[in-house]
């Protein structure tokens, strides 16, 4: 794809955000600059996924939202609150899912549910509860200890409890981590679900197909930038479109006239004429333009097609030198 | 005040004892006994009564003290450990609570269970000594003061504790001499004179001197002495968590 990734800063900001995050920086101790001046709106009801490489800042970036890591600067609004002033409010709306599987091994998987709503200041609701387990499959083992459940088990065992508030906003970290084929749909699906109930959904990915699949948005972090906010939609159109690039025998300085029509682009050096096409339409007008191009007597040393992925997108934009 | 999460955290610690109740209770119940057996019943019987007091009733603060603090210090330290080291330490920190909400659930039961342990020991040492209570009121005053006092020491200690390794050298190294050393088994006014002095820098020697004085009216040191070294030893217990949580080191990155 000619012209450059498709970074647009108007992306992220949004009219009626949940989430915003203003400025926010953060240095660990011993000076790592695992976040930098991130700018970042989250749209009410949406899902957004959070792409980049392993030590990119996902963690960090969630754990400065959630009240785990200390900002050292920025704002961060949650539903309205300031998370440092209104750290309550805040974070009653939140619900996370962390990384790792830190579960208390030996709680039952009732006990720990219970545990996680009472913390949040929510008053008993076994029914409410109750559903959640249902609804994750955990049910039949809500009174087995948590330490005998296998690793996925465990994983929703972590979703449960973040869900056990019934938060506005919620934080999946890697939810996919590890976890199988089947287990990955139920994932999805759950997702989709809580999406419908009108829960705002964050979650960080490596895998792509998995933004893909679930996400209205989908943003790439990057050495602690931001580097891409894009809707989806908009990325998969971009990606089901191919370029035909022609390599011409003399260099042209403008668009050789007659050839308007055709959506072409000339490059730099005045050596590649680079259409555009929808691999979708019947008709890609690919024939046309060679035709056209024969007429003009314009000669070409060499034709070639390609076609980005999300997959290229996000490896040239973590690989671009900064 | 989020008295729901307080009360979530309490609810769940004190959960986690009695599923360990071997550990948590029965021990500490066992091994006063074996102390009743040896000191009171098998040295006891050849030591002369001190203040009018027999040596087997003597002996019963200061072991009950000697349980409280350990355990007060073990089970405060290990509840906010253990988080820290599990990881799911993240939920406590992502929870709408503030730092004195996190204090009270978690020292409030370890204090519990302290308070309970000291009422436990009480009763098994009434199969072995007679003995009597003459200030009860300032006998539960004293226990409770002290249990809080020692669960928010042990609070500390397991907020700053990075390993297991320092969770129980304080313990082993400092508190146990420190509870031995503070009269359990002996009135200071058995040591020489010079150690009569060095004894009274150690600050055990005020919570059993003024434990005793609640059950026999006779004391090392007056009541006003003990009492007050008692809130001291809160108050710099209190100024520490404060600090600690005011510069926020140890828990949030
Ligand atoms: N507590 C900490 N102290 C110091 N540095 C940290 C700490 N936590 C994370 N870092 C560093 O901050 C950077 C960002 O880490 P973070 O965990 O946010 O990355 P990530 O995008 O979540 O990576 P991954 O995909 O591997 O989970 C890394 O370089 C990491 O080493
Ligand atoms: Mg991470």
């Amino acid at each position: 794809m000619i012209g450059d990734p498709p970074t647009t800063p108007a992306a992220t900001r949004v009219s009626d955000p949940i989430l915003s995050l203003r400025g926010v920086t953060k240095v660990y101790e011993g000076g790592l600059t695992a976040l930098s001046a991130i700018d970042l709106d989250i749209e009410r009801g949406e899902i957004f996924a959070l792409l980049g490489p392993n030590g990119a800042g996902k963690t960090t970036l969630i754990g400065v939202v959630c009240g785990i890591v200390r900002p050292t600067s920025g704002q961060i609004l949650a539903d309205g609150y300031d998370v440092a002033r209104d750290y309550r409010k805040a974070r009653q709306a939140i619900g996370l899912v962390p990384q790792e599987l830190s579960t208390d091994a030996f709680e039952s998987v009732w006990s720990s549910v219970k545990f996680s709503r009472g913390l949040f200041g929510k008053r008993p609701d076994p029914a409410y509860l109750e559903g959640v387990l249902k609804a994750l499959s955990l049910w039949d083992k809500r009174d087995d200890k948590i330490m005998t459940l296998s690793g996925g088990m465990k994983r929703r065992v972590l979703i449960a409890k973040a869900l056990s508030h019934e938060p506005h906003i919620l934080f999946l970290d890697e939810p996919t981590a590890g976890v199988d084929v089947e287990l990955r749909r139920d994932m999805w699906a759950m997702v989709h679900e809580l999406r419908k109930r009108g829960v705002t959904i964050i979650l960080t990915t490596h895998y792509i197909e998995e933004a893909e699949q679930m996400a209205d948005r989908i943003g790439v972090i990057d050495k602690g930038k931001i580097v891409l906010v894009e809707r989806k939609n908009t990325l998969m159109r971009k990606l089901g479109q191919k370029q035909l690039i022609l390599h011409l025998s003399k260099p042209s300085k403008v668009l050789p006239k007659g050839l308007e029509d055709h959506t072409l682009e000339l490059s730099q050096d005045g050596y590649r004429l680079v259409y555009t096409f929808d691999k979708h339409q019947e008709d890609t007008g690919i024939a046309n333009l060679l035709a056209r191009l024969s007429q003009l007597g314009i000669e070409y040393t060499d034709l070639q097609t390609q076609q980005s992925s999300l997959e290229d997108i996000f490896v040239s934009l973590v690989r671009a030198p900064t | 005040m989020n008295v729901r999460a307080i009360r979530s955290i309490y609810v769940f610690e004190m959960a986690r004892a009695f599923r360990t109740l071997m550990t948590s209770i029965l021990s500490p119940v066992i091994t006063t006994s074996l102390y009743f057996v040896v000191f009171g019943s098998a040295i006891g019987s050849r030591i002369e009564t001190i203040d009018g007091v027999a040596y087997g009733a003597f002996i019963v603060p200061g072991l009950m003290m000697l349980s409280i603090l350990n355990e007060s210090i073990s089970n405060a330290s290990f509840g906010i450990y253990l988080p820290k080291w599990s990881g799911t330490i993240y939920e406590l920190l992502s929870a709408p609570v503030s730092h004195v909400e996190v204090i009270i659930g978690y020292v409030g039961a370890a204090a519990s269970k302290s308070v309970l342990l000291g009422t436990l020991i009480l009763l098994t040492a009434r199969l072995f000594v007679p003995y009597e209570i003459v200030h009860p009121v300032w006998m539960v005053g004293f226990l409770i003061l002290t249990a809080v006092t020692f669960s928010m020491f042990g609070f500390i200690l397991g907020l700053w504790a990075d390993s297991f390794e320092k969770l129980q050298v304080v313990p082993l190294l400092i508190v146990t001499p420190m509870t031995f050393l503070g009269g359990s088994f002996y009135s200071i006014k058995m040591l020489p004179p010079l150690w009569q002095k060095v004894t009274l820098l150690n600050p055990v020697v005020y919570l059993i001197s003024g434990f005793r004085w609640s059950f026999y009216g006779t004391a090392d040191v007056s009541v006003g002495v003990s009492l007050g070294m008692t809130l001291a030893f809160m108050l710099a217990c209190l100024l520490g968590i404060r600090w600690i949580f005011a510069t926020g080191h140890r828990l949030r990155a």
